[in-house]
Parts: C-alpha cells; structure tokens; sequence
C-alpha cells in the first residue's frame, strides 16, 4: 500500500496580518466586550436589579456551592429502617471489597430472630477512603449511600476524620429520593 | 515675605494634593487590576477582604457596604501585609544597594509628575496658581531624565540580589528600556516640533481651539503615527505585560526575586505609579492635557453654533476633571491592553523596537520638520 501524504494548506499570512495589528485589535475587541457585558450585568446583580444574567462563570465557594450531579460521590451515610436503627445487618461485604481498607464493622446479635446481626459499631476513616463508591455498590441491603453532597471534610486531626456509627446514621441524603420502606 | 510664606504654602499644598493623588490612584490600580481581569475573563473577583464594624456602628456598616461588595479593602490588606512581611536581605548580596534599589525606582517614577501640569493657571484671590507641581521650562527632558533615570532601580536591583535570576532580569531591563527609551524620545520630537515647546503647560496651552472648526486640536491628530509609537513606548517602559521580560513571572521571576515585604511593594508601586505617569504623558501630549473640547477661557462654544459662558472656577474645575478623566480612560486601557496581550518573544521584542518603531519614528520625525519647515517658509 502506497503511503500518501494530505499536504495541508495553510493560509499565507498577509502584509496586513503580518503588522500584528488586527490580531490585536480584534483581542483587544473581544476583551472589552466581555468586560463591558460581564460589568454591566455584574454592576445590576451588585444593586440588586436584576438576577437572571451572573456576569460571571465562577461559583462563590463557601457561601455558593456548585451544583453537583446527583451520581457525585460524596460523603458516606447509612440508611434506616423506619423504627430508625441502621439498615445495615454487619455482613461486612463493604469491609471486605473496600480497596482502601477504611471501613471497620464489629458486628452483634439482633434481638429480631428475623434479622441476622446489626452493628455494633461502623467506623469509617475518610481520610482513607478513596472515594470508589465500591462498598455502595457491594451493599446487599442498600444500606450505605455516599448522597450526602458533603464535600468540603477537613480537620486538625487524623482522629477528626473518623465517622462513627451515630455520625452516618444522622447524615441526610441530598438528590435522592427517600429509601423504600422493606 | 509673608506674600512668599503664602506662595510657598499654596505650592506645598498642590504637590501635596497631586501627589497623594496619584499615589492613591497607583494604590486603587491594583485592585482596578483584579477586577478589570476577573471582569473580562467572566469572574468575579476580588470581594473577600471585608471591613465590618460592631453592631452599634451599624452607620458605617452601611457606609462600607459597596466597597466590601467591591472588594476594594484588598488594596488596603495589601498594604498591611506587605509592611508586616519580613524585611530579607539575600546571603552575599550588597546591602545598601539592595535597598536603595526600590527607593531609586519609586522616588524617580514620582519625581517625573512634578513636571506635569493637571489644569489652567488659576487666577484667585490676587495670585496666579498654576496647577503644576513645577513649570519647568524644558519640562519633557526633565519628565524623560526621570523616566530614564528609573531604571537605575531596576538594573540594581537585578546586580545587587546575588541571584541569577534577578540578574537576568536587570540586563533584560537594561537592553529593553534602552531600545525602547530611543523610540520614545524620538516619536516625542514631532509633538515638540509642532508645538515648538519643551514646556509641558505650552504643550497643552498650544492643543486648546480646533480643526476645521469642530475637531479638537489634540495632539493625536496632529501627530498620529507619533501616538502609536509612543504608546507602545511608553507600555514598554512600565515593564507590564506585552513588554514585561524583565519581570517574565513564569520563566525568571524578574529582577525583584530576591525582594520582600515592603521593598517589594516599592517595585510593585512603581510598576502601577510608571502606569500613571504614562497616562499622564499620552493625556498631556496627544489628549489635550487638561484642556476640555470646545471650552476655552470664555466658555462653550460649540461648532453647532452653541455658546454657553463658564466662570474662572468652573474653567478651572473642568480642566482637571477632564485632565483626570482622561488619564483615567488611559489607565483602563493599558489594563485592558495588559490582560489582552501575551508576552513577546525577546527577539520579537528588538525586533519591534529596533526594526519596525525606530525607524517609523524616525521617519516621522522627518516628516514634521519638512511640514513645518514648509509652513514657516
């Protein structure tokens, strides 16, 4: 087979393109439009007479949060049944496929001979947890959910970022619709 | 004496007055610089350095609602850090020419505005003020003796840190502000040769009246080719953006690596005050200084047949208001043109400096005399 070559034609450059000036009016155009557009709307928004137009495309962080998917995610929780203890029956599969290894169950009997185990304690490091939605997906009782759109965790310690069970159970769920009463 | 005490005093008070003035406007540029780049590249910007008073104040509260809104106490939490920043002066570098540096720099920037003239003379109570610093008879060599003198910051600062890069620098701002300074003075000439003055008040007095009648006599119809020279010149010379190789943030740092704190500030300040004096050059040579269309000492007198009479004060007072609406107009536009234009290649640089504006200017220049050597013939 032949080799064939596609020559490209480029665009000789003109006299008047080669001054540099109508590149650099045309920049100069394009910028002063955004600055007068964008300042006006901006100016409006500021007294408040109009809303519709942001003059901007940036989200003022901490008082604005973005907009997130509803698949982000996010921090974890655990679900609940309707009495309100924890959905989860300790079968510790998210412990066992969490890549991370930051999740923690000690499992104990439940007094219902109907469910199995619950558990006692379900510690989760999110300053390990790398955020793969894998014991999400694992959860044979939908019990865990990371719907919270919690993002901004930080703290001074390693301590400050464990969750305990009480912490996961009193997260609420965003974008999501309520989980089915079973 | 008493008379002398008085004059002295009035002029104290005029330097005063203009120069806060323009170190407060160098002050304001640089917020004007993050809101006028946040504003053409669609964000907001600078709008979290907040002063709130306690509740019973609640007047003020209200009183610094818009700048907080603005953010314009940025400029003000600049200056806090940058005096409260350590002062540092590099291992093996020559402490007193280390900081002499900054201090050339700004005091030679500053200096150059005592030249430049912001309104009419002002006839009151008896006296003749004239609303300039000092009416220096050949005040453009004097502005461009300081310009040129500026640079002696710039090249110390970069030979006196003991750091390559700042070395960089200093020769990059020597090479460039000389081949820049040349087009500079050179596209000047045809103003001076038209106007036939080296006095900055002349230069402005000569650019009242107009053309045919309904075009102002301003410099930049007179002398076009001259402006873009010297615009671009003159952009050169504030060492900003198209032009800002000695600087060149993101491959040396520039000649002021090696500075901190308040020293910094000073190259920072001089950067923003060289921005003015620049806008007050192009206003005084090419926009008719402080003049205002159509108004000369009588009053309006519009090409459509107009007439509307002023008084001495509101003359006056139109004078350095358009005078500083205009250097406000150019402020905005070398803003724009910083935040517009990427930087130049070096040789890109020379080229454009020794190959295309010397030359121009020098052809204008040849030009002007032969125009004007025919007239007065």
């Amino acid at each position: 087979m032949a080799i064939r070559t596609k020559v490209m034609k480029r665009k000789e450059m003109t006299w008047w393109d080669q001054t540099y000036l109508p590149m650099l009016f045309g920049g100069l155009a394009i910028t002063s439009k955004h600055f007068f557009v964008n300042g006006f709307y901006q100016t409006l928004r500021l007294f408040g007479l109009h809303k519709f137009y942001k003059g901007s495309v940036t989200f003022q962080y901490p008082e604005e949060q973005r907009p997130l998917s509803k698949r982000t995610r996010t921090r974890h929780r655990l679900t609940q049944r309707p009495d309100g203890t924890p959905r989860c029956v300790a079968c510790m599969m998210c412990e066992t496929v969490c890549p991370a290894r930051c999740i923690n169950i000690v499992a104990g009997e439940h007094p219902d001979p109907n469910i199995e185990k619950y558990p006692v304690s379900f510690d989760l490091d999110l300053g390990m947890c790398v955020y793969c939605g894998f014991c999400v997906e694992v959860c044979p009782e939908d019990a865990i959910r990371m719907d919270t759109h919690i993002l901004d965790t930080a703290s001074y310690s390693r301590e400050g970022m464990k969750l305990d069970l009480h912490k996961m159970l009193s997260a609420k769920g965003a974008a999501t619709p309520a989980e089915p009463a079973r | 004496m008493s008379a002398d005490l008085a004059g002295f005093l009035i002029k104290l008070a005029i330097a005063g007055g203009f120069f806060g003035m323009v170190l407060n406007l160098a002050g304001l540029l640089t917020w004007v610089e993050r809101k006028q780049s946040a504003v053409m590249q669609d964000r907001l910007g600078a709008n979290r350095a907040h002063v709130v008073f306690p509740k019973w104040l609640f007047p003020l509260n209200w009183l610094v609602w818009l700048p907080n809104q603005l953010g314009l106490f940025h400029s003000l939490a600049d200056a806090v850090k940058m005096f409260l920043k350590e002062d540092f002066v590099p291992d093996g570098a020559d402490k007193f020419l280390h900081t002499l540096a900054p201090m050339i720099s700004v005091v030679f920037a500053l200096l150059a505005f005592s030249a430049i003239p912001f309104g009419d003379v002002w006839h009151v109570g008896g006296r003749d003020v004239a609303l300039q610093v000092a009416d220096v008879n050949a005040g453009l060599l004097f502005v461009f003796a300081m310009m040129s003198l500026g640079v002696y910051g710039v090249i110390l600062a970069g030979f006196s840190s003991n750091n390559n890069y700042a070395y960089l620098g200093g020769m990059r701002a020597a090479s460039q502000m000389l081949s820049y300074e040349i087009t500079m003075g050179i596209s000047i000439m045809g103003i001076v040769l038209s106007y036939g003055s080296l006095s900055l008040q002349e230069i402005v007095k000569h650019q009242g009246g107009t053309f045919f009648g309904w075009l102002p006599a301003w410099g930049i119809f007179v002398q076009p080719l001259a402006f873009f020279l010297f615009m671009t010149a003159a952009l050169a010379e504030t060492k900003r953006v198209p032009f800002d190789l000695p600087e060149g943030e993101s491959e040396i740092i520039g000649y002021f690596v090696e500075y901190s704190g308040m020293k910094f500030g000073m190259f920072f300040l001089t950067d923003l005050v060289e921005t003015v004096l620049v806008a007050c050059l192009m206003t005084t040579f090419f926009f008719g200084g402080w003049q205002v269309p159509y108004l000369s000492a009588a009053g309006f007198h519009f090409p459509w047949g107009a007439e509307i009479a002023v008084t001495h004060g509101a003359y006056i007072l139109l004078g350095v208001l358009s005078f500083m609406i205009k250097v406000a107009f150019f402020n905005w536009l070398f803003m724009q043109i910083r935040w517009t234009l990427p930087r130049f290649r070096y040789d890109q640089l020379m080229h454009l400096g020794w190959k295309i504006l010397f030359p121009a200017s020098l052809v204008n220049v040849l030009v002007t005399s032969l125009v004007v050597a025919w007239r007065a013939s």
